[in-house]
């Protein structure tokens, strides 16, 4: 196991020296050098410019000036904003927990809905339910996600306040503004939960709603397609059929027997909807105002704030590539076929 | 050598595949279903000049927000309504399909010609290929999304741009394709009797194996053209692919936020085009891949 797992890991590290490089290269390629970029439209006088190039080491050639990022990246260094002049780093870490709050939500509603949808497809193959299931997760993999948000504001934030104004969710931001919660783990569920003040964990979780379903969307789509293909073809295996001649119950055929095995490649697709899920939150945060990391991206790219794009992207890419390590090192868990293949 | 190239011997090459092809593809409702709409928003592009009943970017400051004619306020003269600065959403709609195919033939095109090259390269030239997919990986690891917007955010915002961005990102999938489906081929007889023939390489590349590895590669593109059309009207909609003026499906959503509650078919009809469009093609995409390559059926 130690050495399948050291050997995903060995070849982990040429993608994140090549994600470096690429976050390196991104402030390069710009048109202009990185002083002019951050002077903006001002122009600069010579002498300060050709100093300032030298107090940021852009003055030494390329490989050293990416050696010294590398090694500063390492730490944890991605330098300071052009506008807030906070570290990249801290700053990503204000806002994660928010994407991470969100994400897990939007993930979590995912599987549960996608495998059960699934499963029932699988079972019922070729009826009504089995071509509603699949029609509609060809129309949510093909929904623009941001335009689903905004039908569903139009929807919560104007007939539903007609209708039923207590049924009528949140549209933006994390909490209701009359709520005052310290961030204690920054993510709202827990902080409003520990603060024992009443309401509080509900306006959370209800601001929670709406963007967990656009943000799910997608991958709900993905997992019922797959489990459903997966799930049928496990049911068509020997052990089913010995499961079902020995008299068990046809729950306990699908759900213990079947489910187990088909769930296998479920838990891949689910390692690779991480970037889906991560590219969503770019929309998902935009539209409904949830400040996380996404929209902080967004903006940094509409301010012109290099470092953060710069952090922000090494970060993002680092996240899948140790997300995607740790769904194959689990899948090598989970089957040992994986884990003995040479 | 010229005796000895091979007199392609293919002898029993079924004379009516694509009457077979038609036959598997129509079997599929949805997919045929998929196709009439597809040619529905071709034939919509193309004539758009005709059927648009206004110039797209026309502003009728006397007509701003005016609802579709069924609705109440509505007139026949602008059949969807105008948006908030007085334009014709109809024909917005309309031009918006040139653009959306356009931005979706392009990419398409942008990304499949290197990454089919680049992945024929990978299996032919092992050392080579060990490099290419190093750099896909690191490509693969960036959120698809995100990786067009750091593309934009280095090129600037513009429809190119767009068509550029979402173009470098679809190229790894094509290169691990095409590499997978190669290496699979090179083990085949005739590959080896090509190269006994005395095929060159470029040859045996380009006219021995890649025929067989076009089923995955088509379908992949056909799927490549919906994201493609996605991934667009997203950047559109962050303000980082077309710019206003221009009517991309997108770009018209950006600031329809604003009027929710006030002109719901501001919202409502680019998203519609965006969604039917591409599951008109996903639609078919499906149909292709049942049709062409029964080995990816299950996914």
């Amino acid at each position: 196991m130690l050495g399948f797992i050291l050997r995903r890991l060995a070849l982990v590290i040429p993608t994140f020296l090549g994600i470096t490089l690429l976050a390196f290269s991104l402030i390069h390629l710009i048109p202009g050098d990185p002083v002019q970029v951050m002077a903006g439209e001002r122009r600069l006088d010579p002498a300060f410019h050709a100093e300032v190039l030298q107090r940021l080491g852009l003055d030494r050639p390329l490989w050293e000036q990416y050696l010294a990022y590398l090694w500063k990246a390492l730490h944890f260094d991605l330098g300071a904003s052009f506008v807030t002049h906070e570290a990249v780093w801290s700053e990503f870490l204000k806002l994660f927990p928010a994407t991470l709050e969100l994400s897990v939500c939007a993930l979590l509603l995912a599987v549960v809905i996608g495998v059960l949808a699934g499963v029932l497809a699988a079972i019922k193959r070729g009826s009504v339910l089995d071509h509603g299931v699949m029609g509609l997760s060809l129309t949510g993999f093909s929904m623009p996600i941001f335009w689903w948000g905004l039908l569903l504001i139009m929807f919560c934030s104007v007939y539903m306040r007609e209708w039923a104004p207590a049924w009528a969710l949140p549209v933006s931001g994390r909490l209701a503004l009359e709520f005052d919660i310290a961030p204690r783990t920054g993510f709202m569920l827990i902080d409003t939960w520990l603060s024992g003040e009443p309401g509080a964990f509900k306006s959370a979780l209800s601001h929670l709603v709406l963007p967990s379903i656009v943000l799910g969307t997608v991958p709900l789509a993905v997992i019922a397609r797959m489990t459903r293909s997966s799930m049928l073809e496990v049911l068509r295996e020997d052990y089913v059929r010995t499961a079902r001649a020995k008299g068990l119950s046809p729950s306990r055929v699908v759900f213990v027997h079947a489910l187990r095995n088909a769930l296998v490649p479920v838990i891949t697709v689910i390692g690779l909807l991480v970037g889906t899920l991560l590219g969503g939150a770019v929309l998902t945060e935009t539209i409904f105002s949830w400040p996380g990391v996404g929209k902080w991206l967004i903006d940094a790219i509409s301010r012109r704030d290099y470092p953060v794009v710069q952090g922000g992207i090494l970060i993002v890419a680092t996240l899948v590539i140790v997300v995607n390590l740790l769904v194959d090192v689990m899948y090598g868990f989970i089957n040992p076929r994986i884990r003995h293949a040479k | 050598m010229s005796a000895v190239l091979p007199v392609e011997e293919t002898s029993a090459a079924p004379p009516s595949s694509l009457l077979d092809f038609w036959h598997h593809f129509s079997g599929n409702k949805g997919a045929v279903a998929g196709l009439v709409v597809f040619v529905f928003v071709i034939l919509c592009a193309l004539l758009a000049g005709v059927l648009a009943p206004h110039s797209p970017i026309e502003q009728y400051r006397d007509a701003l927000l005016t609802p579709p004619m069924w609705a109440e306020g509505g007139s026949a003269r602008f059949i969807l309504g105008t948006d908030d600065i007085g334009r014709d959403m109809l024909s917005r709609l309309l031009h918006g399909a040139r653009l959306s195919l356009m931005i979706g033939f392009v990419a398409v095109l942008l990304s499949m010609l290197p990454g089919v090259a680049l992945g024929l390269t990978a299996a032919f030239f092992p050392r080579l290929g060990v490099l290419i997919l190093r750099l896909m990986d690191v490509m693969l690891a960036l959120p698809s999304l995100l990786l067009a917007i750091a593309v934009v955010a280095i090129l600037g915002p513009g429809l190119l741009n767009t068509m550029l961005a979402i173009a470098i990102v679809a190229v790894p999938s094509y290169v691990r394709l095409v590499r997978a489906s190669a290496m699979a081929e090179l083990t085949r007889d005739y590959v080896v009797a090509s190269r006994l023939a005395g095929a060159g390489t470029a040859r045996l590349m380009f006219n021995t194996v890649l025929p067989n590895c076009m089923a995955p590669v088509i379908v992949t593109a056909t799927l490549g053209f919906s994201d493609a059309i996605l991934a667009a009207a997203a950047l559109g909609f962050l303000g980082l692919g077309a710019q206003p003026p221009t009517p991309e499906w997108g770009t018209m959503l950006a600031s329809a936020r604003d009027y929710i509650e006030r002109a719901n078919w501001v919202v409502t009809f680019p998203g519609l085009a965006i969604l039917v469009t591409v599951l008109a093609i996903n639609l078919m995409g499906d149909g292709l891949r049942d049709a062409l390559d029964p080995r990816m059926k299950k996914l």
